[in-house]
């Protein structure tokens, strides 16, 4: 079984500021990956290469076999096959919760809308806001319309989701209900890559952390070991820092 | 083409300050002191219908409600008639199509001075209001030392602006003959005859070197302010969002 | 100057006529004026949207000129100027054409379109850029994003602005009287040398211009509700 995502020598420049230094790295599939380090080192910049919202000077990433920075005709079935989730959701304001879900089913399979609506029952229902299918999104609140966001996403049956700090943005008590949909997804067997603070998650759920710093993976290792026994100097300062807390 | 080079040789006068010293003063000399005199005059008057807008007063807020609407849904030409014919009824006197053309201007400008200065001031943050009412003011003198001073500073760049519609709109005064830029530069036609394209050409650049020049300053008026009040909340009133008379 | 107060004397026979033919000229030269407007305008925004360097400056200038210059001396510019550009047996085949209101038309759409412009744009930058990012990352291609993602909300956005802007035409037409065309406030001024009604003539002027301006701005602002429905809480 090829890995799911492979990065091989992955570099990014912006500008003269080296973003991304020599990553390479592979995802499983069924694999769930977190994220972590400090501020500005690269860790939603990197998964944002997968689906190539940022672009890479250097190296090649391998999305379920193939070259991600095949012809643009293929970026849009490549887009369709990640699932990613934005740290401010993104919801369309326009259309209501259901229409934000079936739009990419609809436009870009071709479903139809029966099917296409049931699917999306069924995707809100797993989520747990089948009763708000007729809303518009500035009807929720900042958890429901993360939920949303997260059943959109899946509404295109990717092998793949991404999540950019699903949680940065939510009020406190908000961070639990969306946690949960995502575990619940990673029980499912979802291969996951996940950018997040929420290091209680990461120990529950996570098959391997990637510690990022200043745009370098110095760490690869399960979860366990990652925050009991961290390797790396810089590692040890950041699990310090959290303990402090 | 080079015939504009050698009208505006012949005729510079004309454009820049009408008959003067041989018959009243024109061109562009009087649509500036026109315009000037419009501004300063109006603002006052928009400043007193805006404050009757966001009054709690009904009937206040009804009637100046209405004025504005009215002033808003007719042309500035059928001000110009309706100036031109009722204030001599008025004054009991005729008056110059200069001081017509003032008039119009003023009623026409305060309604659209109101909208500016009542946006201003409903931009701001409700706290404003809130915690000077707090401290003890009433509500004029929350008006006067809270309100007012900062939604007249956030509304400069829309009043710049629209000081540009209103040296735009001095051209309708050639309607009436009053001899401003473009009553001058009809004259220049008139006299030459074979060269409209270029007259009227030449009339275009000054107004648009003197409108762009002042879109600029208004450009560089909302930056500063928006670099001041960075951070404090305020939206400044942009001068394309608000309406524009823009004739 | 007659003190007494008689609408009837304006609304007699040849009179009435008279207004009626000007309130449908104005009616034909908003109209027209409006879709060579939005024609134009639109051109222009996808012009800019292309991202070329130079066909930006020139649409930028071409906004420019038309939102510093007044409206009736870009109407004098293309009544009087523009058709001594044109060959003589040009000039002597247009004398033969209405050409005053087809000048008009042209003068007033061009300008406007300069407005509709730059409402069009302003909508589409107000839309938050993560909006393309979700779209895009759904795997909707640019043409795909554009109708289902951002022009609807580019609408809603610029709607306001364009239908003060469309209000702004309807007035505009009155301009053309400068240059001979029977419009409204033409033909009042004329009601008003026969009849010596000033005070009768404009006040029906007045009404109906007033009338349609509100329908406008009455109109819009029920368009403005039904695309708003969706993003209001």
């Amino acid at each position: 079984m090829h890995p799911m995502i492979m990065f091989s020598n992955i570099n990014k420049w912006y500008g003269d500021y080296h973003a991304l230094t020599d990553i390479t790295a592979e995802v499983k599939p069924g694999e769930v990956v977190v994220l972590c380090g400090p501020s500005g080192s690269g860790k939603s910049t990197l998964i944002r290469t997968v689906n190539r919202l940022e672009d890479i000077q250097k190296g090649q990433i391998l999305f379920d076999g193939q070259d991600v920075s095949g012809t643009d005709a293929n970026l849009n079935r490549l887009r369709s096959r990640v699932g990613f989730v934005f740290q401010s959701f993104n919801l369309f304001p326009h259309l209501s919760v259901l229409e934000n879900i079936i739009l990419a089913p609809t436009k870009l399979r071709n479903l139809k809308g029966a099917a296409a609506r049931e699917q999306a029952m069924q995707l809100l229902d797993r989520v747990g806001l089948a009763h708000k299918a007729g809303a518009y999104p500035a009807q929720l609140s900042g958890g429901q319309q993360q939920r949303v966001a997260i059943a959109r996403a899946l509404a295109m049956e990717p092998p793949v989701m991404l999540f950019d700090e699903p949680t940065s943005a939510l009020d406190p008590e908000m961070v639990g209900e969306v946690l949960s949909v995502m575990k619940g997804l990673a029980k499912d067997g979802m291969t996951m890559m996940c950018v997040t603070h929420e290091m209680n998650f990461a120990r529950e759920v996570a098959d391997t952390i990637w510690f990022m710093d200043a745009g370098q993976i110095l760490q690869k290792s399960a979860p366990e070991a990652f925050f009991n026994q961290p390797s790396h100097p810089r590692a040890q300062r950041f699990i310090a820092d959290l303990r402090a807390h | 083409m080079f015939d504009i080079v050698s009208i505006l040789q012949n005729n510079w006068t004309l454009f820049l300050i009408g008959q003067y010293p041989h018959g009243p003063l024109g061109g562009l000399a009087n649509t500036l002191i026109l315009a000037v005199l419009a501004l300063v005059l109006a603002f006052p008057c928009g400043l007193l219908l805006a404050l009757a807008r966001v009054s709690p007063w009904k009937g206040l807020r009804w009637a100046a409600t209405v004025w504005v609407y009215v002033l808003r849904g007719i042309p500035l030409l059928m001000v110009i008639f309706w100036t031109y014919f009722l204030v001599p009824l008025l004054l009991g006197h005729n008056i110059t199509g200069f001081m017509t053309m003032l008039c119009t201007l003023v009623i026409y400008q305060s309604a659209y001075l109101c909208e500016i200065i009542r946006g201003g001031i409903q931009a701001l943050p409700a706290g404003q209001y809130e915690a000077s009412r707090a401290l003890g003011f009433g509500y004029m003198r929350t008006t006067i030392w809270v309100i007012l001073p900062q939604a007249l500073y956030n509304t400069l760049p829309s009043l710049i602006s629209q000081f540009i519609s209103i040296i735009k709109e001095t051209s309708l005064g050639y309607v009436i003959n009053v001899q401003e830029l473009t009553f001058a530069a009809n004259q220049v036609n008139n006299q030459l005859l074979t060269k409209p394209f270029q007259v009227f050409l030449i009339l275009a650049v000054i107004y648009y070197l003197l409108c762009f020049g002042l879109t600029q300053l208004a450009g560089w008026v909302e930056r500063r302010i928006a670099r001041k009040r960075l951070g404090s909340g305020v939206q400044t009133v942009t001068p394309g969002a608000v309406l524009a008379t823009d004739n | 100057m007659t003190h007494d107060f008689d609408l009837a004397a304006v609304l007699r026979g040849e009179y009435a006529e008279l207004i009626v033919k000007g309130i449908e000229t104005t009616l034909q030269l908003a109209l027209y004026a409006w879709l060579l407007a939005m024609t134009l305008a639109l051109v222009l925004v996808t012009v800019r949207l292309t991202g070329n360097k130079i066909a930006d400056r020139l649409v930028a200038a071409y906004v420019s000129y038309h939102r510093n210059v007044p409206t009736l001396v870009q109407l004098m510019m293309w009544y009087f100027g523009v058709p001594n550009l044109l060959s003589e047996s040009t000039q002597m085949a247009l004398a033969n054409y209405n050409t005053e209101f087809l000048f008009s038309v042209i003068a007033l759409g061009l300008c406007q379109a300069a407005y509709f412009c730059e409402d069009i744009r302003s909508g589409l930058r107000a839309i938050p850029g993560g909006q393309t990012e979700a779209s895009r990352a759904l795997g909707l291609g640019y043409i795909r994003s554009m109708r289902y993602v951002i022009l609807p909300q580019g609408v809603r956005n610029c709607l306001p602005s364009l239908i003060n802007h469309t209000v702004l035409l309807f007035k505009n037409t009155s301009l053309a009287m400068a240059i001979g065309v029977v419009e409204l406030t033409y033909a009042t001024r004329e009601v008003e040398n026969y009849t010596f009604r000033a005070f009768e003539s404009y006040l029906v002027a007045t009404v109906v211009y007033l009338v349609f301006s509100l329908l406008l701005m009455g109109g819009g602002a029920l368009l403005a509700r039904h695309f708003n429905k969706a993003l209001a809480r």
